[in-house]
């Protein structure tokens, strides 16, 4: 089984500004892959199904390490698809198929012998309505190390509380991490889930729109959530709102009906797009 | 506007006012008949249940019987189904929810135990009798396989004849669709998110399973557990066919040890014509009936303390 | 990421799981195998079952000393007496009608009662009186069925049947049959009521916008939406009914005939196999055989039985999200 190399070196190096390409669709065949260590994702010819019905259509896109990414578009364009490839989540949907190539840091996402709970170790995950485990608020932070080695109890308890102040949830919830997650706002309950995603030390953060289901305030605190981890992690969002879009990312891919349209910088696509139905969506003339 | 004929309102407020008082006479029917059922028997049996009948062995003499001998019969009967029942029940059941993809097989497997959970208790009595008391004919009482000593509560013969062991494990054949159904649902409520969760962790199929999911369902597979048992301890007709004991003068002391339940007792009493039998058959009803109300109180407390949402 | 963050990410990267990939992939596997070992049981079961009776069933049908029985005097013969000694009957039909009869009269009253308690309990109860009620059908599901024998021999004839006509002798086949109503009659109240429970409000909202009384709401819109869970809750409850053995051994009487005078005593398949089980017949003997034939027709008629509710329940089912 393949496992993914170690990204410390990642660590210490200073966040460069994006070099991502911008595809306007069309596949680009042959070009070598070489190792970028300012690159986090690469994705090569991506191609999607379910069962019969193609999603994604030959996608070649580039995410640059310790970034914030946004994936936008209108409903059914298949970027939640595309998230869930980056994680291989889609494994537990039965007919879920994809060819072409995905690698993070080199390594090839959509190899047959690729350790899946490795990689999900690696990247983390958080849904798009809160899903805290009904258990503490500790062990729900826990549950990831436990599940990964982390047993000594000291351990557990730094770790937690690193993960739970890098969330912002820390202050507010110190005096009670024995309580039930459930009794916990929405707002809070998303960020406990960030910060359960954090605790194993990942070097890939998925979040699929977020902050959908939850009220504005909570919404701004995990948007400047977001920004915080930047320095951290790299970052990929998807969300349908494009202000949240401007707001929190630094580089945005706009997707249609499964295909990528255009991708840049996030003040760029937003002021200055390339591509007609980009400038559409942006200003709102559909959607 | 030509509209159609209408049905004239008090008609309809009458077939409204009819319908309720049907529902409600139909409930009351059934409250009465049920009451009745309770009135009787208890008229019958209270007099007859003193210390003397809990403790005392059955006897051809009413007033001298007792059922120490059932009740402790159906104690270990119903511990050795339990015991086999619910790992397999439960086992089967996460394997259906959780590993098995749609399949024909699947399908097929689904609707096997669907029927299984329809076939009369007395059919299972058939099996047990061939399988667990006969082995298949494999071997005859006199020439058996031995394990252990008489001494010890393990002691064991292969073919198991009309022993405790087979009773538990009849019973268990007639508990184990119920069970497989019962946990099967219980899984089912566990919402797929908290899966999802688990898994984009880095959790392998059985740690999501074993961390999450069973945790989850746990406080309703008990519960199902708890009346899949209270249905087993009023299980009588396989019991007959696998060894018919209806006089049994002792408790059981091994897993070979021949045994009778207390269905069967008052199987016994209620068939009798005279009338003192059939007060010892009430007191024994009531008896079976205080445990079955214990074990439903327990069911109960459970659903109501342990139960809690799974998400939000 | 402060100290403890960076290390222990540092230090899962590194040392990868605890378990070696290789390992873990060994113990799922065998979790896995152990689960499909356990899932094959049940099959087992079925296999088993039906193998059994099978080749008991066919070794009745072949007996050397019995030329006469064959798989049409079995199921055309009128006559049921495999105790008689020199010239020995076995036609079912008796035993099939002393079991359809006990069980029509276990359905006409459960069903109706059964069905109106549930849209009682469904549309008209408070949420309080409904939980009460469905705890009470939860604890009576449980009550062994020799305690409803024991009510029908005590009560139901006795005080409800014999003043009513003398022809009711001790051992009758209406008092079996309301016994097993009543046994029958919980699951048919419980499952029935899940049934018009899971039809939802919204349907129930739209009628009465329109104007529609409770009646109409209830007869045109709830019973017919729930119509396939009713059905399926019928059938098992007759399918329960038919397996029914204690009651009608207590109560219905020994003696096999082809009747439909619920006043008279019956034999039911199931008490006919509790007789030769608690007897002393040879296991080779022609009676022994014969209840091995008796199990496999019961056994195929409540198969049948559950196939047929659960196809309705699949069909007719209708997907309401």
């Amino acid at each position: 089984m393949k496992a993914i190399p170690s990204p410390e070196t990642n660590m210490e190096q200073p966040t460069t500004t994006s070099t991502s390409h911008s595809h306007s669709g069309s596949p680009t065949i042959g070009e070598p892959m070489t190792l970028r260590t300012d690159t986090a994702i690469e994705m090569q010819n991506l191609s999607a199904w379910y069962s019969k019905n193609q999603v994604l259509h030959a996608i070649d896109l580039d995410i640059a390490a310790k970034q914030v990414c946004a994936f936008i578009g209108p409903s059914g364009c298949g970027k939640s698809t595309l998230l869930r490839w980056l994680n291989r989540m889609n494994d537990t949907i039965p007919g879920a198929r994809a060819t072409g190539k995905i690698a993070l840091h080199g390594v090839s996402l959509l190899d047959t012998a690729l350790d899946v709970v490795d990689l999900r170790r690696r990247v983390g995950m958080v849904f798009q309505k809160p899903n805290p485990f009904p258990k503490s608020i500790f062990d729900n932070v826990a549950f990831g190390p436990r599940l990964h080695r982390i047993y000594s109890r000291t351990d557990l308890e730094e770790l937690v509380e690193q993960s739970l102040r890098a969330s912002a949830l820390w202050d507010e919830v110190k005096d009670r991490l024995t309580s039930s997650a459930l009794g916990l706002s929405g707002g809070q309950q998303q960020r406990l889930c960030i910060a359960r995603a954090i605790a194993v030390g990942p070097e890939l953060l998925l979040m699929d729109e977020p902050c959908s289901a939850l009220d504005p305030r909570s919404t701004a605190s995990i948007e400047e959530l977001i920004r915080e981890l930047r320095a951290t992690y790299t970052i990929v969002i998807v969300t349908h709102n494009m202000q949240q879009a401007s707001r929190v990312s630094d580089s945005t891919a706009f997707f249609y009906e499964g295909k990528l349209v255009e991708t840049g910088p996030t003040d760029v696509l937003f002021t200055t797009p390339k591509e007609r139905r980009t400038e559409d969506y942006v200003t709102g003339r559909f959607g | 506007m030509k509209t159609g004929r209408t049905i004239p309102q008090a008609k309809r407020i009458l077939s409204n006012r009819l319908m309720w008082a049907a529902c409600l006479g139909a409930t009351t029917i059934a409250v009465l008949v049920l009451s009745a059922l309770l009135i009787t028997i208890a008229i019958e049996g209270t007099g007859a249940l003193t210390w003397s009948f809990l403790t005392s062995f059955a006897s051809r003499k009413p007033a001298q019987a007792g059922i120490i001998a059932p009740l402790m019969g159906s104690i270990w009967v119903c511990a050795i189904c339990a015991i086999v029942a619910i790992p397999v029940g439960i086992g089967t059941a996460i394997y259906l929810e959780e590993y098995a993809r749609r399949s024909r097989i699947k399908s097929l497997i689904q609707l096997n135990i669907s029927n299984l959970s329809g076939v009369p208790s007395i059919v299972y009595g058939i099996l047990a009798l061939v399988a667990f008391v006969r082995f298949f004919g494999i071997r005859t009482a006199d020439d058996a396989w031995t394990f252990g000593n008489a001494e010890s509560i393990f002691y064991l013969q292969i073919p198991f004849g009309p022993s405790v062991i087979a009773g538990g494990l009849t019973l268990a054949l007639v508990v184990l669709p119920i069970m497989i159904i019962s946990s099967q649902e219980a899984l089912r409520s566990v919402p797929q998110s908290l899966r999802q969760a688990a898994l984009a962790l880095g959790s392998t199929q059985w740690q999501v399973v074993w961390h999450v999911t069973l945790p989850a369902a746990l406080p309703t597979i008990m519960t199902g557990a708890i009346l899949s048992m209270s249905r087993a301890i009023g299980e009588a007709a396989p019991l007959l066919v696998i060894g018919g004991f209806l006089l049994v003068f002792q408790t059981p002391a091994n897993l070979m040890s021949d045994f009778t339940v207390l269905p069967l007792q008052i199987y016994n009493w209620a068939g009798r014509p005279q009338s003192d039998f059939h007060k010892i058959a009430a007191a024994a009803i009531i008896v079976q009936l205080v445990v079955l109300l214990a074990f439903n109180t327990i069911a109960i407390i459970i659903r109501q303390k342990l139960q809690r949402p799974l998400q939000s | 990421m402060t100290s403890i963050a960076a290390r222990t990410a540092a230090e899962i990267s590194q040392r990868g799981r605890i378990r070696s990939a290789a390992f873990q992939g060994f113990f799922e596997g065998s979790i896995k195998a152990m689960l499909i070992a356990l899932t094959l049981l049940s099959v087992l079961t079925t296999v088993v079952i039906i193998a059994v009776l099978v080749e008991e069933t066919i070794g009745f049908f072949t007996m050397a000393d019995h030329p006469e029985i064959s798989l049409w005097s079995f199921f055309t013969g009128t006559e049921w007496s495999p105790l008689l000694g020199a010239k020995p009957l076995f036609g079912v039909l008796p035993l099939i009608s002393g079991t359809l009869l006990v069980t029509a009269i276990a359905g006409i009253f459960a069903m109706p009662v059964g069905l109106l308690t549930a849209v009682f309990l469904s549309e008209y109860a408070s949420p309080r009186t409904r939980s009460i009620l469905k705890s009470v059908l939860e604890v009576l599901a449980g009550v062994p069925t020799v305690v409803y024998g024991f009510f029908a021999l005590t009560f139901i004839t006795p005080y409800l049947l014999q003043p009513l006509s003398s022809s009711f002798g001790t051992y009758n086949a209406m008092g079996a049959g309301i016994a097993v109503g009543i046994m029958i009659l919980p699951i048919v109240c419980s499952l029935s009521e899940d049934a018009l429970r899971a039809v939802p409000q919204s349907l129930r909202d739209g009628a009465y916008a329109l104007g529609a009384t409770k009646f109409d709401v209830t007869a045109k819109v709830v019973i017919p939406a729930g119509l396939s869970g009713v059905v399926a809750a019928f059938l098992l409850a007759l399918t329960r009914a038919i397996g029914e053995t204690m009651i009608v051994a207590l109560a219905a009487g020994g003696l096999a005939q082809l009747t439909a005078n619920p006043s008279q005593q019956v034999q039911t398949m199931t008490a006919y196999m509790v007789q030769i089980f608690l007897g002393d017949a040879p296991a080779a003997g022609v009676e022994y055989r014969s209840s091995y034939a008796v199990a496999f027709t019961l056994f195929l008629i409540t198969f049948i039985m559950t196939w047929t509710g659960a196809v309705i329940l699949k069909r007719y089912r209708e997907e309401y999200e």
